[in-house]
């Protein structure tokens, strides 16, 4: 029943979270930072059995098969583990400059990164639910933490509302699903799909399954809470949000959709295929008038998630290799966009801790007294743009690569093409921050901020390394989503 | 030399640049003579190299040479496939030439704000764009190296351009030119390069279909496919299409030139160089290798569009240029007019018509980037380019004068100077295009082509009237100003050696061409 060395990396992430809190109540208040050292610690430490669990090879399947460790579970909790180190090295000066309490936004981390790596597991209707009811607990405290700051309220209550109205949605969802087939593992469901095709409260089960992931992915028409609260949510939880949480939101999407309703491609594909122009349409529209860089990459990261969604949306039309190669352009999709959106995130808290704000007018001539820091900048708001040779570009090949796939017809180059025209509108709201930071004249006064800290800085080195050794060299990134193709398709 | 001609060769001249960028990164930005010798070391290794690979070649045979085929990203198919043949060996040695004398020319001709580190970083990045796109042998190689190109030029343009104010309809406050061009730059070659993408997925997914073929973005297999009539039919038609859309924005063609003259004209001195001589070729140079030999009966199908669409170009761009009062953008225009008698050569899809092409392509690249270096060292010296202010320029600065002279002559096409095989040729291969297309059409495009011919001219000798000519007024009587420096001749002799040599003896290109350009006609239209 327990396979213990299956399990190991879950174990190692809840003694990190003892750890921290243990480390937060021991050490004098200057001293906090240890706390987050030790929780980048665990969560490498939980990285190291990954290893050795891909080495060992084979599936590994636990309580009936509603918890599984795969290819495709190692990848996603490896990437999780990771985004999760960034954050905590984005999070720690940031913290450091607010005062607030540091140990507990640490443990709260974690325990979100707890449950997306859960969720990279879970083959269950339940397990799935706890899991991303993980994520989401946390991230609702944590997008309130300046509580001084009545954006951070706003942001934490929308947010919070939002999230337990999409749940009630997803659970309910679920309840149909159950009801319908009886079956609560994904596998089971998969099997008895065939039989229930035809009723609507199975068909309207899946429905309600994809609307709340939709909120928690932020598709539109879904999306209105994700740019507020990114804007009111402090920095490096807005990254986290961005990465980790809706990660784990597509996560369970890609588990949900591709086993549990494998059969039922003809529902979720059509609808996917909507929500997928809409998001990706309206997300970078929205940007091209935002003023202010949180809210800009809140409305870019919608836009991504419309990207990320497209793959899914010829599903319903693909059989074998096409579906396949859906599965596979939406996943790394998802691992690129990870690392240059942390990276921009990360790049963005420099900036505004350099310039003191995150409007983007205030960050005129930065290319002048801050080269550095601009041409990071650069590499990954280009990178999310697609541009040649950064790793969006890969990101965005795949995405085209898929949808074009055999048997997608007309419906596939119809999406392709509004995804190629947004590609293009997406390049006018990045290049226009980069325009203003490289080409605008640096203000007489120039801002006394402080320069990056060591530990943003190691976030910033290590997240352009992989944008720019990933765009020479796809290949590093494909690998792992090429190995986590082996989640069982139909 | 196995290594070298495995492969390696054209990977040193791709990447040396590359590296050269890499290097100067880490040098600190206040060591200038250091960074600059850095720079030229790595242009001019990457050119070294580049006639190494020419002296080596072999100009008997019609394939592929130094080529390798590596694994690069197995997960989508795409090889790291190089090589060069007798097409693409003049371009590749055209891009790392122009790139070193642009480098020699910036030596002391730095544009405001002065950092020649980030100036150098971009120019050498760019020139492993350029270079690498004429070695791509992979669709998507070929879509990485022609999309490489867009930052560098992208942030020296809106870095280092026209600060002029310019009035933009819609907005209330005038923007600088610079700003305006950048933009326009960047989003207009990414509109196109999207449906080119969209375009070579497309060809990579039919390629499939083929009898005991796998997916493929191999160019040669590709070819290959298109020359047994693989593709056709309404597929092939929006296939086209979408090449076309990326290549002809490119080149420009008419109607989608309209980013040139702003960008040209915006960009610094070595910025219109390298974007009128080479960045415009990777379009021409698309339409060429992959286009053409993958889509066969669609260009037979398109030619009469693209041959209509490049003589309007001619026309156009002539008459817009006798509209200018700006010395530069009557450049820029020259250039429209220019790339439409390579489409033009293009166009007729016969052997002739394509060695037009590609001896047009490298005379403009030579012409038009003398004449861009001039017009920018007249602005340095005058402060201005308004034609009208101009004047006398033959008097006050000899050499100078002389060498825009030769530049004006050169590029209306005077025989005896590289421009005139490039436009001759493309017109006679307009009288005789392929068998089966209209011959009313391509003569009488040939006609008005060579009333274009005579456009140019005026265009240019008015040019030279206005700026050569003339007493010195008023304004520039009693100033003193240098003629050229060593390292403006440094960049320009070379250019006008090479414009001579391709004049008085264009075997030197086509005696590499004219192999591959009659194997591409003879597989893909069956001669």
């Amino acid at each position: 029943m327990f396979d213990y060395h299956a399990l190991l990396p879950e174990f190692i992430l809840g003694a990190t979270l003892l750890v921290v809190l243990g480390v937060d109540l021991a050490v004098a208040p200057r001293r906090r930072w240890l706390a987050g050292a030790a929780g980048i610690v665990g969560l490498l430490a939980a990285a190291v059995p990954l290893l050795t669990l891909a080495g060992a090879g084979g599936t590994r399947e636990m309580f009936g098969g509603s918890y599984v460790v795969d290819d495709f579970a190692l990848v996603l909790k490896g990437l999780f583990l990771v985004a999760g180190a960034i954050v905590l090295l984005a999070s720690v000066s940031y913290l450091r400059g607010d005062r607030y309490y540091e140990g507990e936004y640490y443990f709260l981390i974690l325990a979100s990164i707890a449950g997306a790596v859960i969720m990279a597991s879970s083959r269950d209707l339940i397990t799935m639910f706890i899991g991303l009811e993980l994520v989401s607990g946390p991230a609702f405290l944590l997008a309130g933490w300046r509580k001084g700051d009545l954006r951070s309220n706003e942001a934490a209550l929308k947010f919070f509302l939002i999230g337990v109205l999409s749940s009630a949605i997803l659970l309910f969802g679920m309840s149909l699903v159950y009801g319908t087939t009886g079956e609560s593992t994904f596998a089971g469901i998969a099997a008895a799909t065939a039989a229930v095709e035809g009723e609507s409260a199975f068909v309207l089960g899946v429905l309600f399954v994809l609307v709340g992931f939709g909120f928690k992915v932020a598709a539109v028409p879904f999306h209105f809470w994700a740019p507020d609260t990114y804007q009111g949510a402090p920095l490096p939880v807005a990254a986290y949000l961005s990465v980790g949480s809706k990660g784990a939101g597509f996560v369970g999407l890609l588990t949900i959709c591709y086993s549990a309703f494998a059969g039922a491609r003809d529902i979720w594909g059509p609808a996917l295929w909507i929500l997928a122009v809409l998001t990706m349409t309206v997300g970078n529209l929205t940007a091209l008038r935002q003023n202010n860089v949180v809210r800009l990459l809140g409305y870019s990261s919608v836009a991504h998630a419309g990207f990320i969604l497209a793959p899914f949306a010829m599903a319903g039309a693909f059989e074998g290799a096409a579906l396949q190669e859906a599965f596979f352009g939406s996943l790394t999709y998802l691992l690129v966009y990870a690392f240059m959106n942390l990276g921009a995130f990360a790049a963005v808290i420099a900036v505004a801790e350099r310039t003191g704000s995150a409007e983007i007018d205030d960050w005129a001539g930065l290319a002048r007294y801050s080269p550095a820091l601009a041409s990071l900048l650069g590499v990954f708001f280009f990178s999310l743009a697609g541009i040649p040779p950064l790793a969006g570009w890969f990101a965005k090949f795949v995405m085209f690569k898929a949808v074009l796939g055999d048997g997608g017809g007309g419906w596939g180059v119809a999406l392709a093409v509004v995804a190629a025209v947004n590609a293009v509108i997406a390049l006018f709201f990045y290049a226009r921050v980069l325009k203003v930071a490289f080409m605008d004249p640096a203000p007489a006064v120039l801002p006394e901020g402080a320069s990056a800290s060591r530990p943003l800085a190691a976030a910033l080195a290590l997240t352009a390394a992989v944008t720019l050794a990933a765009g020479f060299y796809p290949q590093m990134l494909a690998f792992f989503s090429e190995a986590a193709r082996a989640l069982a398709l139909p | 030399m196995g290594w070298f001609e495995n492969g390696w060769g054209l990977s040193l001249i791709v990447f040396l640049p590359l590296v050269g960028a890499a290097v100067l990164l880490a040098v600190p930005r206040a060591r200038e003579t250091a960074i600059k010798a850095i720079a030229l070391g790595f242009a001019a290794a990457s050119f070294a190299v580049s006639v190494i690979v020419t002296i080596l070649f072999d100009f008997g045979t019609a394939g592929y040479q130094f080529g390798t085929n590596k694994s690069w990203i197995p997960a989508i198919g795409s090889y790291f496939h190089v090589g060069v043949d007798g097409i693409s060996l003049p371009l590749v040695v055209l891009s790392t030439f122009i790139t070193l004398l642009c480098v020699i020319y910036s030596w002391n001709h730095w544009p405001e704000p002065h950092n020649p580190k980030a100036f150098l970083v971009l120019m050498l990045i760019l020139a492993t764009g350029m270079a690498g796109t004429f070695v791509a042998l992979d669709l998507v190689l070929f879509f990485i190296f022609f999309e490489l190109v867009l930052l560098p030029m992208y942030f020296m343009i809106g870095i280092w351009g026209d600060r002029n104010p310019m009035r933009l309809p819609g907005f209330r406050k005038p923007v600088e030119t610079r700003l305006y061009a950048a933009i326009k730059f960047f989003l207009f070659t990414l509109f196109g390069s999207a449906f080119m993408l969209l375009g070579f997925l497309a060809l990579y997914f039919r390629s499939g279909d083929a009898a005991g073929a796998g997916r493929t973005f191999d160019i040669e297999a590709l070819s290959a496919l298109g020359a047994e009539g693989h593709f056709s039919g309404t597929f092939a038609f929006w296939v086209f299409f979408a090449l076309f859309l990326g290549f002809a924005v490119k080149v420009p063609m008419w109607p989608l030139h309209t980013w040139l003259p702003d960008a040209h004209t915006a960009a610094p001195t070595v910025g219109s160089v390298l974007l009128a001589a080479i960045l415009l070729k990777l379009g021409s140079y698309g339409f060429i290798r992959i286009a053409l030999p993958i889509l066969p009966h669609e260009a037979q199908r398109w030619a009469p569009a693209i041959a209509i669409l490049a003589v309007i170009a001619i026309i156009y761009g002539s008459l817009a240029c006798l509209a200018q009062t700006d010395m530069k953008r009557l450049i820029a225009f020259s250039s429209v007019g220019h790339m439409g008698f390579v489409m033009l050569g293009i166009s007729t899809l016969t052997d002739v018509g394509i060695n037009a092409a590609i001896v047009g392509m490298v005379a403009h690249g030579v012409i038009t980037g003398l004449l861009f270096f001039l017009a920018g060292s007249i602005q340095h010296r005058y402060h201005t380019r308004e034609m009208a202010r101009l004047g006398g320029n033959q008097k006050t600065l000899p050499i100078l004068g002389g060498i825009l002279g030769f530049a004006a002559m050169a590029s209306l096409g005077l025989p005896g100077l590289a421009g005139f095989w490039g436009e001759f040729m493309a017109l006679l291969a307009a009288y005789n295009p392929f068998a089966g297309a209209s011959l009313a059409l391509f003569r009488t495009a040939m006609v008005i082509g060579a009333i274009g011919t005579v456009l140019t001219a005026g265009y240019l000798l008015w040019m030279l009237q206005r700026v050569n000519l003339g007493e010195v007024p008023e304004e520039w009587r009693d100033k003193s100003f240098h003629d050229a420096d060593r390292f403006e001749l440094g960049a320009w002799v070379p250019l006008v050696l090479a414009t001579l040599a391709v004049g008085v003896y264009p075997a030197i290109v086509f005696g590499a061409t004219n192999d591959s350009v009659v194997d591409l006609v003879q597989r893909a239209f069956g001669g």
